[in-house]
């Protein structure tokens, strides 16, 4: 089966300064990937990379077997890819409903239609509740982002992503800041997550995301240092050297 | 409560030639209309898509010199020279439209105010086109089916139908589908591409049809005023119609058409009164953007305690479904 | 040959003039992330000022002084009082400076009526000076040395003191700057003051030049506008560069094609904005 993620020697530098270095990444349909590595080592560079937001400056990267590498960002999410970030980059005067019909609207035609009431579209209403029922955020659908929790707005950001009916999933440490019982449910919201889709995850908490992957890759000064099976990565000295312990 | 402001206020616009007492004040009217187009057009890229533009002038120029010398010149109907015109402020539009948006805010800014700048030389320098500083005069109204808009209450009603239904429009428009996704643009471009909206092509899209409204703007101009000069163009007015739009509010449906009236009334109004009128309107924004800052409709909606829903930007808290699930009203429940 | 050096003299002047404009919005913008469209009026203003000083009497160097010491202390209390209370919002900005323009230039216009009025230069800088065989207006001459000083000494500032230190720092990273101590509400009054000031000074020393008349902050506030991209935002060295260049353009424009004077210089500064949005040095992606 051919990678639905196939990233070759993929490397950035700004000027003097190279943030990724000759990067090799495959990740196969229905995977579950985890991107670890000490802070700084690059793996947010790595997801704006394969996103799009920035340009790389060699190697190539393929996303469900077409090459993505000179793709401008939209592009490469019509084509089934969705993220999550770490900074909090939704629409914040909106309401929750809103944001995510935003993310439904996208896939759709109908983001050209100059006529008829956003709003009042029924269909992409419906469809939207049911994406934040999901994600246990349906009583809230009229909430101004601005003000709902943290916690929420993560929660809501895994909505927005799973709406846009994707094929890859980035997500960019999702349980990041949130407290255990979010972590929690968070956790139980990835995991059923249908296999149909692939999820390429950073994630610093340990326990949670070792629990969830099933293949690791570790990133250190942009370099992949060892990739791997869970247990071939959490067992490798290496590993335990730079990273786990922490 | 919105839709009943909306009918008393087009009642008021369609009775307003009966209750004033004479000319001058239609005459107001009709230039207060002819204003708001030009903030209405320019709130499209201003509030909507987010991006400053202080060349919008420019299109009052383009629209309203082509128009002109395509009648004085080629002996073109009124017709002929407004499809025609504003076919080349389309043109125009979409032209610099591909190079100003290369930038992102301030240098959009600096970009369009280039391009007007550019305009308005050419008006100034071209005297074989143009007439230079003379501009171009003796020009006609229409007459659609045969009315005669010299009179001014007939001017009146031309320019409330075109005001009105350019409003309509706008406001149809940042409804739709579309509509959401200029808005989106303003508030997380980069968010809405990872989401797989083409930015630039949505914000294009607003930059062309800003222009061409604001050609429609420069129509009316010319048909009012039946004289055209480069000073129409000037910085000056890009400024004049950008703070038209900040003042009364950016991103809202009405706030320009508030910020226009009371620009003129300022300005053919207090200018009888108080001779630094022009230092009570700098004075007059420096207050608004200290007190009001989202501009007078927010202000006063604010004070109103109103909220307004998607066309306003402030926190939206009036329910799209029919279960009531005001954030107040949660809190209370829990 | 004569006309072209007597141009380029006139050319370089004019630089003189517009980088004391630019510098200030330079620092302004790359420091406070405003884009003070009432430059042009503390120009207006500090030639205005100059003026009045010189008909009460006041010899040139004393009307300079108060005219840049006036109008810095009016940037102060505009920032403390109008500004300061505007955040990062450009909208905001863009609505309150334009509405400080329009006061000062019509206050301008109340005070000192409509007419424009020439400006005499100090006397010890009237007549011309022999230079390579030629002979010089030596005000221009003094204008383009004068600037030049004023570049150096905005230098020096920038670069060897602390108040520098910390104003680059601040172009360069406010929320670092930030974070190490460096208080930035007293940082952007004290360069809200300079700014201003520098445009005052550029006022009065450009009056006998261009004379002062209403609307003459209109005329100017593109310039700086233009000179600013292209040198980049943020960036003094650009500021300095830019000016001689679009100060050369001008000029030489003004008699060699006055039908396309205007267009000659905002070409280039659509060009260069459209092909690298950082201007020539800029730091600032605006």
């Amino acid at each position: 089966m051919s990678a639905v993620v196939d990233i070759a020697e993929l490397s950035k530098s700004f000027g003097g300064l190279q943030v990724t270095r000759s990067v090799n990444l495959r990740v196969e349909q229905g995977e579950r990937h985890l991107l670890i590595g000490p802070n700084g080592a690059g793996k947010t560079t790595l997801f704006n990379l394969i996103a799009g937001d920035l340009p790389a400056s060699s190697g190539s990267i393929h996303l469900l077997g077409r090459e993505v590498t000179r793709m401008p960002t939209a592009a490469r999410a019509q084509l089934g890819l969705a993220r999550t970030y770490q900074i909090v980059t939704l629409f914040g005067r909106d309401t929750l409903l809103h944001n995510v019909k935003l993310g439904l609207l996208a896939r759709s035609n109908q983001r050209w239609r100059q006529w008829g009431s956003f709003d009042a579209d029924q269909d992409l209403s419906a469809r939207a509740l049911k994406a934040l029922d999901s994600v246990g955020l349906g009583d809230k659908a009229q909430w101004p982002v601005e003000r709902t929790s943290y916690g929420e707005k993560r929660r809501l950001e895994i909505a927005m992503a799973l709406a846009q009916d994707p094929k890859v999933l980035l997500l960019d440490e999702p349980l990041a800041g949130l407290s255990a019982e979010e972590r929690e449910t968070v956790t139980q919201l990835l995991r059923k997550i249908d296999r149909s889709i692939t999820i390429l995850m950073i994630e610093h908490d340990m326990e949670v995301a070792l629990a969830f992957a099933d293949r690791i890759t570790l990133l250190h000064y942009g370099q992949v240092i060892l990739g791997g099976t869970r247990q071939e990565v959490v067992a490798d000295p290496r590993t335990r050297e730079i990273y786990l312990g922490h | 409560m919105k839709r009943a402001l909306l009918a008393v206020f087009i009642a008021v616009l369609l009775m307003l030639p009966l209750a004033t007492g004479g000319v001058y004040y239609t005459n107001l009217a009709s230039q207060i209309l002819i204003a708001a187009l030009f903030s209405l057009s320019l709130n499209l890229m201003v509030g909507f898509a987010g991006l400053t533009s202080l060349g919008h002038a420019g299109y009052l120029g383009l629209s309203a010199y082509a128009s002109a010398w395509l009648m004085t010149n080629l002996g073109w109907g009124h017709l002929e020279s407004a499809a025609a015109a504003l076919g080349i402020t389309a043109v125009a539009a979409g032209l610099f439209g591909l190079i100003a948006l290369r930038a992102a805010s301030i240098s959009f800014l600096m970009i369009t105010l280039a391009l007007g700048q550019i305009l308005w030389g050419l008006a100034y320098r071209w005297t074989g086109v143009t007439g230079g500083d003379n501009g171009i005069s003796s020009l006609t109204r229409p007459h659609p089916f045969g009315i005669d808009l010299g009179n001014p209450v007939n001017f009146y009603y031309f320019a409330l139908v075109v005001f009105l239904a350019v409003w309509g429009s706008i406001a149809m428009w940042v409804r739709s589908p579309f509509g959401a996704s200029i808005r989106g643009t303003r508030d997380q471009p980069r968010r809405m591409a990872a989401l797989g909206f083409d930015v630039w092509v949505i914000r294009w899209i607003t930059f062309v049809v800003s222009g061409v409204l604001g050609g429609v703007g420069g129509l009316m101009y010319v048909y009012y005023h039946q004289f055209i000069s480069p000073h129409s163009l000037s910085l000056a007015n890009s400024a004049e119609m950008l703070l038209m739009v900040i003042a009364g509010g950016a991103g809202t449906l009405s706030g320009p058409v508030v910020g226009a009236a009371l620009v003129l009334l300022l300005k053919n109004v207090a200018s009888a009164y108080v001779d630094r009128w022009v230092m009570l309107l700098g004075a007059v924004f420096i207050l608004i953007v200290m007190f009001l800052p989202g501009g007078i409709v927010a202000g006063v909606a604010r004070l109103g305690g109103m909220r307004r829903k998607a066309s306003v930007p402030v926190p939206a808290a009036a329910p799209v479904n029919k279960t009531d699930l005001r954030p107040e009203v949660a809190k209370e429940a829990s | 040959m004569n006309f072209w050096l007597i141009q380029s003299m006139n050319s370089l002047a004019m630089g003189g003039v517009l980088f004391m404009l630019a510098a200030g919005f330079s620092l302004i913008f790359g420091l406070m992330r405003v884009a003070n469209l009432s430059h042009g009026a503390y120009f207006m203003l500090g030639a205005y000022i100059g003026l009045h000083m010189l008909d009460l009497g006041f010899g040139f160097a004393t009307a300079a002084i108060a005219a840049t010491l006036g109008v810095g202390l009016l940037g102060g209390i505009v920032e403390r009082l109008i500004l300061r209370r505007l955040g990062n919002n450009t909208l905001s900005q863009v609505l309150a400076t334009l509405g400080i323009a329009f006061v000062i230039a019509d206050g301008s216009l109340w005070i000192w009526g409509g007419d424009p009025r020439p400006v005499s230069g100090p006397a010890f800088l009237s007549g011309g000076m022999q230079l390579f065989g030629l002979t010089f207006p030596k005000y221009r001459v003094a204008v383009v040395v004068f600037s030049i000083a004023v570049g150096l000494g905005l230098w020096l500032l920038l670069d060897k003191t602390r108040l520098g230190m910390m104003i680059r720092a601040s172009v360069d990273d406010r929320q670092m700057a930030q974070a190490v101590g460096v208080p930035a509400s007293r940082l952007f009054t004290v360069v809200f003051c300079l700014g201003t000031a520098l445009a005052g000074l550029g006022g009065v020393i450009a009056a006998p030049i261009l004379s002062v008349y209403p609307g003459l902050d209109a005329d100017m506030l593109p310039l700086a506008l233009v000179v600013v991209i292209l040198g980049g935002l943020g960036s003094l060295a650009g500021a300095f560069v830019g000016s001689f260049v679009i100060g050369f353009i001008y000029s030489f424009g003004q008699v060699l094609l006055p039908d396309l004077a205007y267009m000659i210089l905002f070409l280039p500064m659509v060009i260069i904005l459209a092909a690298r949005p950082r201007g020539l040095f800029g730091r600032i992606t605006a």
